[in-house]
């Protein structure tokens, strides 16, 4: 069985965004940029399967500018086979990110497609659901374990109230959540043979998908600050203030 | 405008998520219900009387019981036909469906709003709520999940809805419920408690989370929550996550011991209406948006608390 992984060139989640000056938007400029940290759990999923003998290929797939490139870099080094990236210094949205992924999945035939769970920039939380309407395929969001067996995925979920388990036939999409695996370092020898592994560059047009925005970004603005508070020097005057807040009687 | 509310319900009652998502979804014009599920006739009625509720559809058939999106998005998507906006709460719940329903219907969804400016315009936070964006879609059909903490809850009475059944369709047969491990717990829910205790990494183990959070949060009929860094090391479930990507909460009183702050965590918890920090590095972040701060050992300070509630 082959496997896609889709990953997103995002801020690092270690770097604090800042507003720009003029709202439109968050200041990218300069600004140290890493694989979205679901993403990488995915792609640390899709590699295990591969080792289990599970899966026989993985392929890593990223839209976004020539440097997403990195980002696969980073993929072939932790594992997958080959990278296809869809160039474009657009800033393309979860729906179109989708429907690019259904075309490449149309070519690849994989039996299941991975990503994160949700892109720590835009914080949407869409694409795979919506990989998985257009394709007519089951979905498993928010994995914390993916066992296959007999032409089948079980998911086990993280949901508002613990977890559930779903049965998915395959082809089906899975999303990943925090504590399905942790990922690898990948090593520098491995970073060195990723150099190497071959990465297909496409375009949405030749894909013959629109990427024009749905939704108009008018302005970005920072959040309304809180206050620092007072700092007590003991748990009598802790509970004092929790009495004040009406806590306690 | 006409809207359709993705009502959640559980165990025969609506879930408190729903009614966030009806008042945002009464911003945007008349507001309709979507249940679904097997045996919901309690749940309808109770929908019906959401106020400002005007109608609500049902789809009640044995494949619908565990809410499985593969068997949901195909009924929301076929009555959008004659709504404007899908609406359904921000929860794992309305996350896992509303994008399907919106990839059946080609439009861009809007995650997670936490304003309505108008009927096509959106405030909505991104990178980990440190920016607002404020968004307008150019779809002539909506779909909208709803921040629950960011609107006040729709009123559970004083509406009179009607009721409609709808085509529940049939199974597509291509994924099923096995089994659900549902967290029993006597305490609130994170989303709804109107005090939380929350704990990090520095409480070192699981059993010394549970050994000193428990008492704490018993004594002040508090939920529990956990600081990612706390769940990552096993100390707490998942299900108390709370920040960027947990659980999103906004209680009368956070509690937040031994957890320094980051930004992911700070995401779901810094619209609480007072937060309360311990923790023994005076530095830590969490104090700059703490109202009330303790610098100290959380383990001397959480039993003396403990005791002195």
């Amino acid at each position: 069985m082959k496997l896609l992984v889709a990953v997103k060139r995002v801020i690092d989640f270690n770097v604090k965004p800042r507003v720009k000056m003029d709202g439109s938007g968050v200041d990218l400029a300069n600004v140290k940029m890493s694989m979205n940290p679901f993403d990488e759990i995915a792609v640390e999923e899709a590699t295990r399967l591969k080792e289990k003998g599970v899966a026989t290929e993985v392929v890593a797939v990223s839209i976004g500018p020539a440097k997403a490139q990195e980002t696969l870099r980073t993929a072939l080094a932790m594992g997958a086979d080959r990278a296809i990236l869809v160039q474009t210094d657009d800033e393309v949205e979860p729906l179109a990110v989708a429907k690019i992924l259904a075309k490449i999945a149309a070519e690849e035939e994989p039996g299941m497609i991975i990503l994160g769970k949700q892109a720590i920039d835009d914080d949407n939380n869409q694409t795979g659901q919506m990989l998985a309407a257009l394709l007519g395929w089951p979905q498993g969001t928010f994995a914390s374990k993916v066992e296959v067996a007999d032409g089948s995925v079980s998911v086990a979920r993280e949901v508002d109230g613990g977890a559930e388990t779903v049965k998915l036939k395959l082809p089906a999409v899975v999303t990943t959540d925090l504590r399905l695996n942790e990922p690898r370092y990948a090593s520098l020898p491995n970073i060195m043979k990723a150099k190497s592994k071959p990465l297909a560059t496409r375009t949405p047009d030749e894909l013959g998908v629109d990427i024009a925005r749905r939704l108009e970004v008018l302005k970005v603005v920072e959040p309304a600050k809180r206050q620092a508070g007072v700092k007590v020097a003991s748990v009598d005057e802790l509970v004092g203030k929790l009495k004040a807040l009406g806590v306690v009687k | 405008m006409k809207t359709l509310v993705y009502i959640e319900h559980e165990g025969g009652e609506v879930r408190d998520a729903t009614l966030s998502a009806v008042t945002a979804a009464a911003k945007l014009g008349e507001v309709h219900g979507l249940v679904v599920g097997t045996n919901v006739g309690p749940v309808a009625e109770a929908a019906t009387k959401i106020a400002g509720m005007a109608k609500v559809h049902v789809a009640e058939a044995a494949h619908l019981e565990h809410a499985l999106a593969e068997n949901i998005a195909p009924i929301a998507a076929e009555l959008m036909g004659h709504h404007d906006a899908f609406v359904a709460p921000s929860t794992t719940t309305g996350r896992n469906i509303a994008p399907r329903v919106a990839a059946l219907l080609d439009v861009m969804q809007i995650s997670d709003i936490i304003s309505v400016v108008d009927e096509s315009t959106f405030t909505r936070p991104i990178y980990a709520g440190n920016a607002i964006a404020t968004v307008r879609s150019s779809d002539a059909k909506k779909v909208i999940t709803v921040r629950g903490t960011a609107f006040e809850k729709a009123a559970r009475d004083g509406g009179s809805g009607s009721v409609e059944k709808v085509d529940a369709g049939s199974d597509p047969g291509i994924s099923s419920f096995v089994s659900a491990e549902t967290s029993e717990s006597e305490r609130p829910e994170l989303t709804s408690a109107k005090i939380i205790v929350s704990g990090g990494r520095a409480f070192g183990s699981s059993e010394q989370f549970h050994a000193l959070l428990d008492p704490l949060a018993d004594k002040l009929g508090a939920g529990v929550g956990a600081s990612r860094a706390a769940v990552d090391a096993g100390y707490a479930p998942n299900d108390y996550q709370v920040g960027q990507t947990g659980k999103i909460v906004a209680p009368e009183i956070y509690i937040a011991i031994g957890i320094s702050g980051a930004i992911q965590h700070l995401a779901g918890m810094k619209d609480s209406k007072a937060i309360i920090a311990i923790n023994k590095d005076e530095d830590a972040p969490i104090f700059q948006v703490a109202d009330v701060g303790l610098v100290g050992d959380l383990f001397k300070i959480v039993p003396e608390l403990t005791e002195k509630l």
